[in-house]
């Protein structure tokens, strides 16, 4: 066990674990997007985890490292929060910004994240990127994706890996057109993804949905 | 005419089937085969993804995955005449990037697709080492320079008409023989 302090207050978590695993459980919240329980690896693609580690010059993602004893970890600086709202502002840029009609209202983690950091959905001094889905990707049959509410987290991946052993679900094309896709033979997407639907409820922002 | 593409891409697929038992089955084989793909059939249709995939044991996404990353992978036929319009420094300061909206307005297709006929696919390049030309396309082996919106539409005009022309002879030719 190790015992270090974050926001002054003491907490006591197992060397194993990763420093933001250690925070949520202890009721210290940092936002997050990416990170799931059990993976062994965090894919650190939604840059919000930030945290300011005494003694350490830069910021850290705190899903990247591992607690150890004696530790001093601010999690609300305003050098930690100036980065999360600028990342989180940059993933907005790309989101189809329109809550009324999406499945998620009121339970979609960029609400819960804008309303923990105080700032709005709509990034301001940003234009809009929102992305187009090209006519060559044939469509799943039991789910319909939604790429401009997607963020890129890559849950869907890890949990489709979990769950059926290699992915029915990619990251397609390459840095600002980066897109989640499904792609193969209808009658394969369909036998595999009709029934499990597991990405479907691990999604933060209901990206993919029953068709 | 369709249709013998379809029956050639048919015939060139088989043929790719063949060539990947010289592939061991490991997911490093990945891109090789990729390229080796591309390199029969010009460009890398879904029927090629997914026989890719199951040759090697992974799903058709994530094959697609890898490849959408790479920009030498195209998934649309190269046109019978592509056009490349150079956005190298000098090309793109004189203005390349007008020169192919003007292409992309004319074949009502975007960078990087293939007209339905096959006719023509327009693409961008970085310099193809004619500067003081600028702005330049490619249209074939033909270079063409100093390129102005008003010459797109004469130069595609240009091409369809000797693809008739040719279409018309080779017809002739078979009727008389």
């Amino acid at each position: 066990m190790a015992k270090f302090i974050v926001d002054n207050k003491t907490v006591e978590a197992d060397e194993s674990i990763t420093l933001l695993r250690a925070c949520l459980e202890n009721d210290i919240y940092i936002p997050n997007l990416c990170w799931l329980k059990g993976m062994a690896d965090a894919p650190v693609s939604c840059r919000l985890c930030f945290v300011e580690i005494e003694g350490e010059e830069q910021l850290t993602s705190s899903c990247k490292i591992k607690v150890r004893d004696d530790m001093v970890v601010k999690t609300d600086t305003p050098a930690v929060r100036r980065l999360q709202k600028t990342a989180f502002q940059l993933l907005m840029s790309a989101h189809e910004i329109n809550c009324k009609v999406c499945p998620a209202n009121k339970k979609c983690e960029l609400q819960k994240i804008a309303r923990f950091l105080k700032t709005g959905l709509k990034p301001k001094n940003m234009n809009s990127h929102l992305k187009e889905i090209s006519a060559d990707m044939p469509p799943n049959p039991s789910l319909d994706l939604h790429v401009n509410r997607c963020v890129l987290c890559g849950r869907c991946i890890y949990t489709c890996i979990q769950k059926q052993g290699q992915s029915q679900i990619t990251f397609a094309k390459r840095g600002i057109d980066t897109i989640i896709s499904f792609y193969g033979a209808p009658e394969v997407l369909s036998a595999t993804c009709s029934e499990c639907l597991a990405c479907v409820s691990i999604c933060p922002v209901s990206a993919i949905t029953l068709t | 005419m369709k249709e013998t593409t379809d029956a050639n891409e048919a015939a060139l697929l088989q043929d790719a089937r063949k060539r990947l038992e010289t592939f061991a089955k490991e997911r490093g084989n990945l891109i090789p085969i990729l390229q080796m793909v591309q390199e029969k059939l010009a460009y890398l249709p879904s029927p090629a993804l997914a026989m890719v995939a199951e040759y090697l044991g992974m799903t058709a996404s994530d094959v697609y995955g890898v490849a959408t990353f790479y920009n030498q992978f195209r998934f649309q036929p190269p046109g019978r005449n592509p056009i490349k319009v150079c956005l190298g420094t000098a090309c793109y300061v004189k203005g390349g990037d007008i020169i192919l909206e003007n292409f992309e307005r004319k074949l009502k297709i975007r960078e990087g697709d293939t007209t339905p006929d096959r006719e023509f696919s327009v693409e961008r390049v970085a310099c193809v080492g004619c500067c003081a030309l600028a702005p330049v396309a490619v249209a074939g082996e033909t270079l063409h320079g100093h390129m102005q919106p008003s010459k797109v539409e004469g130069l595609v005009l240009r091409i369809r008409m000797e693809t008739q022309k040719k279409e018309k002879e080779a017809d002739e030719k078979s009727n008389s023989d």
